[in-house]
């Protein structure tokens, strides 16, 4: 199937911003999805609020936009009464850890098959720039005029401290890798996590002089550095991509089988 | 035949009347005094093939039920006030997104912590008004075994007919009392199922397009229609939409669909009202002690009469103006500052002749407790 | 299979919001703006069809078309 074949055309151009990073993670999304040859029936795609939120509205799939923060307990729900779904459930930074923080950990902690996918701009973008829980010590946005003092999170970490069997990095400027470490989430029978880099130029660039778009995107290139490598060695500052944990553990609905196994045994 | 009779606490009847109900997934939070619900699905749930989740909060909560009801499961979650604050958010969800739910609050008191295993009636206008925005809910509640079954397994049926979360307003001491439940056999209480969409694969399916009657027909989410669920406004597919002729015709539809009902939902019960002077309008633990002291007043010729309330909202107000009618006195006995009696005022002739009996010390309102207040209101003193 | 081949390169005007990431990352110059900020192919006989334009468009208005 084309890639255009999942997306909602009649709601195009969306209604993201010139340049935004999120219009590339739901372009090679869509690549991910034709890699995996999954019929738009099979996928349930949950969203909570914000600008990567909005992504929900724009893919012809079964589509939950709820509430802020929340998609994954809504994803929760549906998982467990369809299985045989794939529930992909992208977020922003804000949604996924600030509003959402809790319920992203308790998730990756079931181990429960869904694909989170973090969408990092590092800046509530729907609101107007104010500072997220990804903007880091030192940045600048709406409500940090001054000077951002909160530290950041860093996802990978996080996700791996609070469970998730399956945890990659990446960013708009390296789709190929977008593509290929999307498809192996989705396929991941267990919680998955992506953080995907993604340039919010209107705020996060213009408050952090940063440049354009493909001034955040250059930056992507050229300060990150494969899960690994002797680069990172010699130079700190860079950031890792690549997939960091991919591990087959006991996933949370097959738990639950046996759950049931188990109490109508009791009842013979 | 042996009629199967139990001797159990409130909350276990709850958990019996949702499974009889065809209660398939709970999610939930343990919190005092609700928490027997929890513990008792965890084990009756997966005996049947149904599935009971505990959340990390109550947000989580209501808004895995409400994922799973969208896939055409019967949901229930259960909590009490400090739960219930937490999930006026998703709560409003479901109202939006019109997905049928059931939820518990067996009330303590509050406001924050409150009073954990003592009882109130303080959420009344919370379960009313507790969610932001214009909107309509269904909100029961019963004072003894037999009718807390009966009430869930109609609170079941009234989400599916309307589309809508309905709340279950319990108490700490209906939850926590142990009282005989004669259980209702297979069939003795009609169940309703929701409507399903008769259309089929490839067809345009239209999840927010109202029937003549007001209905919404579904389509068990992640099968062979695909749509939008938001909440947002929206229009018929479930698309977002800031059309002022959408929103207005989704609000007064979300509204209209149960206020122009509250006749159908309505739902009470009389005690000795044929000719009586003075009226007591009850409900839950309260009514008990009200239904007392209307007896032994009857038993000294006093023209006493109860009526208990077991739809709070919609508020059935044609009842109460209706059943006070002739009353010279209306005493409305609850467990709160007095949030039924503002609107037992607001439907009667006259408000004046409305006066409250309370308790709000976190004991149970005694029969001595009413006949003391009834007495100082009819000017005889204690 | 040889080299893919350019037939066409596509570029739906109506989505296209003019961000130039097609531009400024097209190894071979095959892309500019054009007066309206519209991604046009200026050079389409230089690509090389690495697809990367049509991957990082954030708009999806770009198909590069294979012979």
């Amino acid at each position: 199937m084309a890639v255009k074949d999942y997306i909602r055309k009649r709601f195009f151009p969306h209604i993201w911003c010139p340049g935004c990073g999120h219009g590339i993670v739901l372009n090679n999304l869509l690549r991910a999805i034709e890699k995996l040859k999954l019929k738009k029936n099979e996928i349930v795609m949950t969203s909570g609020i914000g600008c990567s939120s909005r992504i929900s509205g724009y893919v012809d799939f079964h589509t939950l936009h709820t509430i802020h923060g929340r998609a994954l307990c809504f994803a929760t729900g549906v998982k467990m009464n369809r299985p045989e779904l794939k529930l992909i459930v992208p977020m922003g930074d804000g949604d996924a850890l600030a509003i959402g923080g809790n319920h992203f950990i308790h998730a990756a902690r079931r181990n429960i098959d869904i694909t989170a996918i973090i969408m990092n701009n590092r800046i509530y973008g729907m609101t107007g720039g104010q500072f997220s829980p990804l903007s880091g010590y030192g940045t600048k946005g709406t409500t940090a005029p001054f000077m951002n003092i909160d530290h950041g999170f860093d996802v990978v970490e996080l996700s791996k401290a609070a469970g998730a069997t399956f945890v990659a990095r990446t960013s708009t400027y390296h789709v190929k890798q977008m593509v290929d470490i999307l498809a192996d989430a989705i396929d991941h029978k267990g919680f998955s996590v992506v953080e995907i880099m993604s340039q919010c130029p209107t705020y996060f660039g213009r408050k952090n002089k940063l440049g354009g778009a493909t001034d955040m995107m250059t930056f992507y290139k050229d300060h990150t550095t494969p899960v690994g490598s002797k680069e990172k060695k010699a130079n700190p500052e860079l950031i890792e991509r690549g997939i960091f944990v991919h591990e087959d553990l006991p996933e949370y609905c097959n738990e639950y089988d046996k759950v049931i196994e188990m109490a109508k045994a009791s009842l013979k | 035949m042996k009629k199967n009779i139990k001797f159990i606490q409130g909350n276990e009847v709850c958990v019996e009347a949702a499974l009889y109900a065809g209660l398939d997934f709970f999610a939930g939070y343990p919190i005092t005094p609700s928490t027997e619900i929890s513990e008792h699905l965890s084990k009756r749930l997966p005996e049947k093939g149904g599935k009971f989740l505990q959340m990390e909060d109550e947000i989580a909560s209501l808004c895995a039920i409400i994922g799973a009801s969208l896939t055409g499961c019967k949901v229930l979650t259960a909590t009490s006030g400090p739960g219930f604050s937490l999930m006026q958010e998703a709560l409003g969800y479901a109202i939006m997104a019109e997905i049928p739910c059931v939820i518990v609050n067996v009330q303590r008191g509050g406001p924050s912590t409150g009073n954990p295993t003592h009882v109130s009636q303080g959420d009344v206008n919370q379960a009313r008004w507790g969610t932001h925005g214009d909107h309509a809910i269904i909100v029961l509640t019963a004072s003894n075994h037999q009718d807390l079954f009966n009430i869930t397994v109609d609170a079941f049926n009234l989400a599916e007919t309307y589309r809508t979360p309905v709340i279950l307003l319990f108490d700490e001491v209906i939850g926590h009392m142990r009282e005989k439940l004669v259980m209702p056999e297979k069939g003795e209480i009609e169940l309703v199922d929701r409507l399903r969409t008769s259309l089929g694969e490839g067809i345009d399916y239209h999840p927010y397009l109202p029937r003549e009657d007001g209905r919404l027909p579904m389509s068990d989410f992640g099968g062979v229609h695909r749509y939008n669920v938001t909440g947002l406004f929206h229009d018929m597919w479930g698309f977002p939409s800031d059309n002022p002729q959408v929103v207005h015709g989704l609000i007064r539809h979300l509204v209209d669909k149960i206020e122009n009902n509250v006749h159908q939902i309505a739902r009470f019960k009389e005690f000795f009202m044929e000719d009586a002077r003075t009226v007591l309008v009850s409900y839950g633990a309260a009514a008990r002690s009200a239904l007392h002291i209307t007896k032994n007043r009857r038993a000294r010729g006093e023209r006493v009469g109860l009526l208990e309330l077991q739809s709070l909202w919609p508020f059935p107000s044609h009842i109460v103006r209706e059943k006070c009618a002739s009353a010279q006195k209306v005493i409305v006995v609850e467990m709160n500052v007095g949030q039924i009696l503002k609107e037992v005022k607001n439907a009667v002739d006259n408000p004046e002749k409305v006066f409250l009996a309370n308790r709000v010390d976190g004991e149970l309102i005694t029969p001595t407790d009413i006949k003391s207040i009834m007495r100082l209101i009819h000017g005889k003193g204690v | 299979m040889g080299k893919p081949e350019l037939k066409e390169l596509r570029i739906n005007r109506d989505w296209c919001k003019g961000c130039g990431i097609c531009v400024h990352f097209c190894p071979k110059e095959v892309l500019d703006l054009d007066q309206e900020d519209k991604a046009v192919p200026v050079k389409p006989d230089q690509c090389i069809c690495c697809m990367m334009c049509e991957m990082r468009c954030p708009d999806l208005a770009i198909d590069v078309i294979l012979k």
